[in-house]
């Protein structure tokens, strides 16, 4: 038993802490002031075979282990939770599902450029009925000869007004509920796929999402992802990965609240010594520490158990679950040491507590991710 | 990054917690009820190598590792709390002696830890104004020739009564903590006085005590480490001790979590299962979110301190968390339980109990704070 990096991923983390230190953490306030996506740091990610870490270099990915890929987004979130959140989406939901449920032509056309990082792809499973009750599915998608037809709408959908192309989950067979749901790869400029504006957002607002709209959008037979009906499953097991990814960004989040009230709790002086010598100061920081160090070990945890291929779902979900709370919980006490300066645009630390909000809700609740962990612990 | 156990390791796992769930469950409640030192099962248990588990086979250990002892201590507490303080101190007694004694000390002391002779080792630091800080202490050792006398009080000292080995610490030199000295006293010798027994909130089977020391004479070779060296010799075994309290905090923490499952899957409300309602699942996971944060940074420590690489954040880390996340687990099961979490025909109470010193013995929670936040701001200096 160690829980040491192995030097590939030690050398992965070096190289995404020197790319967020120099291309991510002085751009990250201006780009979250003027919700300016970040065209130039996407395109120097995919270079770096980021924008697909664990997918075969056959497909234009890194070839990585999933290891890699948390040790990455949360370097990568620690200089930017925006950018963060769009390699989450591509790597995680995008790209994940078509490399373990795509055909070879799939791959080819709707892998291989979004790995390496040359198109960008979203995940549309969410709709403005049906969040976290995902079987819930309004948007249709029906067989008219070599193609479907899909209408419906999708909502919150990250990447969305950038992306090239979605993995979007419609209902094939109402009747059968969600094992009735099945999962599409669609172009973004087949006609019928429409976009409204980005939504404006409390925190990540240099990534962008959006509402879409399919209306008789019709889309390739051979386009289907999985099999008819295998839909939910797809989306289950994708989010289980997901939820690495997103733990993995609260965690680079919390990094970057830590690490600054770190640091300004020895430039700031009271009472005539640095506030860091006053205990109250002393048990944030602490805290603050443990609980970044307790929420890596849960997503490295559940990212080895994706490695070996064995069942990770409650780990992925704990992880998840901690790590967002936990962010939340760092970045409003980081805010806390800062005082007025913590509330001030001036400094991040306000902008952690925003960026760190969402990832409560998004790739599943904390209220789902305890569904998910209690019906492991009570299914024997 | 590897997060499977070795054979051994699971050997002596398994080793632990056939025995615990055999000999050593069935009788908890009793020892709690009737304040009963389990003597006993210590003896026993010494000779499944429970009592040295990360000490060399040449003494008597399992020479299993500090990873090995942490899983086995999580076996032990699960079953009973109490039982599990016993072979934590006793664990630290003999690797503090195995660290930092003399040849002629680790032949003549270890074997009598570990093989169940001594029952149990006593960690003699704590005094009645002496606990976070142990510079305060006023226990006095006076060099009288080829010999100690050592004369003060103690206070707190789990199994002190049962002791045959005590590792006592008292003032050799000046103030502060540079003028300590840490020295081995054997159980019944003149002058050690063994004082009132504490009625304690939980862990009721353990023992614990006060100490009184008048004019205890002891031989030269009796001091441990060099002389003024007591306060790094207990802060060095309190390193190790956290991951022992951490420990015991986990296996608290799952037999807490166990009964709590199995109760909401028994108790109907409204016409179903507790478990069945939302409200009980978000406290379920929160309670195995806990546990396993425990677990992982409690095994973190151990694998650190086993490859002999600095451990001391890691293990106030492990030992802050797991005791306060015990505290929060043991609550819940109680409010799972409802009433019948607040009876003692139910164990949950029993393990809120024995949870809630944790955050108390071998560093306060308020301790570990102040060495993580040390640790950090020394790692942002570098």
């Amino acid at each position: 038993m160690n829980f040491e990096l192995t030097d590939v991923q030690r050398e992965i983390q070096r190289m995404t802490r020197e790319f967020a230190a120099r291309e991510l953490i002085p751009n990250a306030r201006k780009w979250d002031e003027e919700h300016a996506f970040p065209t130039e740091a996407v395109k120097q990610l995919g270079e770096l075979g980021l924008m697909g870490v664990a997918v075969p270099e056959a497909w234009g990915g890194a070839g990585l282990d999933h290891v890699c890929y948390a040790v990455a987004m949360e370097e990568i979130s620690r200089g930017c939770a925006s950018t963060g959140v769009i390699m989450s989406v591509n790597n995680s939901l995008y790209c994940d599902p078509i490399n373990r449920y795509g055909t070879d032509a799939q791959k080819k056309e709707f892998l291989e450029p979004y790995a390496s990082g040359r198109k960008l792809g979203c995940f549309g499973l969410t709709e403005p009925e049906a969040g976290s009750d995902a079987a819930a599915q309004q948007t249709t998608a029906v067989r008219d000869g070599d193609f479907y037809v899909l209408n419906g709408s999708k909502n919150w959908i990250t990447n969305g007004p950038k992306a090239d192309a979605i993995v979007v989950f419609a209902m094939t067979d109402k009747s059968k509920g969600n094992r009735g749901i099945s999962a599409f790869i669609v172009p973004t400029d087949t006609p019928g796929f429409i976009r409204q504006a980005p939504d404006k957002k409390m925190g990540i607002t240099a990534a962008h999402s959006c509402t879409l709209y399919f209306e008789d959008c019709r889309v390739p037979a051979a386009n289907l992802l999985g099999k008819e009906g295998e839909g939910f499953k797809v989306a289950m097991s994708t989010l289980d990965g997901g939820r690495i990814g997103i733990a993995a960004q609260a965690l680079g989040i919390a990094r970057a609240a830590f690490e600054e009230a770190v640091r300004y709790s020895g430039e700031r002086k009271t009472f005539g010594k640095p506030i860091r010598e006053h205990q109250a100061i002393q048990f944030m920081i602490a805290d603050m520490a443990t609980e970044i160090d307790a929420g890596r070990l849960l997503v490295h945890q559940a990212a080895v158990l994706k490695d070996q291929g064995k069942r990770m779902s409650t780990e992925s979900a704990m992880a998840k679950l901690y790590c967002s709370e936990m962010a939340s919980r760092v970045a409003n006490k980081a805010l806390q040491v800062h005082g007025g300066m913590g509330y001030s645009k001036e400094m991040d630390a306000e902008r952690h507590v925003r960026d760190a909000r969402i990832t409560e809700i998004y790739e599943g609740t904390s209220e789902i991710q305890r569904i998910v962990i209690a019906a492991s612990l009570l299914k024997d | 990054m590897d997060l499977e156990l070795n054979e051994t390791q699971r050997l002596i796992r398994d080793t632990a917690r056939d025995y615990a769930r055999e000999k050593i469950a069935p009788n908890a409640r009793t020892h709690d009820r009737e304040e009963k030192f389990p003597k006993d099962l210590i003896v026993e248990m010494a000779g499944l190598g429970l009592m040295g588990v990360n000490i060399p086979a040449a003494y008597g250990g399992a020479e299993a590792g500090a990873v090995a002892y942490a899983l086995a201590l999580m076996e032990i507490s699960e079953a009973c709390a109490s039982t599990a303080v016993t072979m934590a101190v006793t664990n630290m007694c003999a690797e503090l002696i195995n660290l930092t004694g003399t040849e002629a000390q680790r032949a003549r002391y270890i074997p009598r830890l570990t093989s169940g002779e001594a029952v149990a080792g006593a960690f003699a630091l704590s005094e009645a104004h002496a606990g976070s800080d142990p510079g305060a202490m006023l226990t006095t050792a006076v060099r009288k020739g080829d010999s100690w006398v050592i004369n003060g009080s103690k206070q707190w000292i789990s199994h002190g009564a049962y002791s045959g080995v005590l590792v006592v610490w008292a003032r050799t030199g000046g103030p502060g903590n540079k003028g300590i000295s840490a020295f081995i006293v054997e159980g019944g010798e003149e002058g050690l006085h063994i004082g009132r027994h504490e009625d304690k909130m939980g862990l009721r089977g353990s023992h614990t005590a006060s100490l009184t020391f008048e004019d205890l004479t002891i031989p030269a070779d009796r001091l441990l480490g060099k002389e003024g060296d007591g306060f790094k010799l207990a802060m060095q075994a309190l390193d190790g001790g956290r991951i022992g309290i951490a420990s015991q905090a986990v296996g608290v923490s799952r037999a807490a979590l166990s009964a709590s499952i199995r109760y909401a899957k028994d108790r109907h409300a409204f016409g179903k299962p507790i478990a069945d309602f939302g409200a009980i699942r978000q406290f379920l996971a929160n309670m195995k979110t806990d546990l396993a944060i425990a677990e992982l940074l409690c095994l973190r420590a151990a694998t650190l301190k086993e490859a002999k690489r600095p451990f001391s954040r890691e293990a106030s880390m492990a030992k802050l968390f797991a005791s306060e996340a015990s505290e929060r687990i043991c609550d819940r099961a109680i409010q799972i339980h409802g009433g019948y979490g607040y009876i003692d025909e139910f164990p949950v109470e029993r393990h809120y109990r024995d949870a809630r010193v944790q955050q108390i013995y071998e560093g306060t929670s308020e301790i570990q704070r102040l060495v993580i936040a040390r640790e950090t701001f020394r790692a942002f200096a570098d």
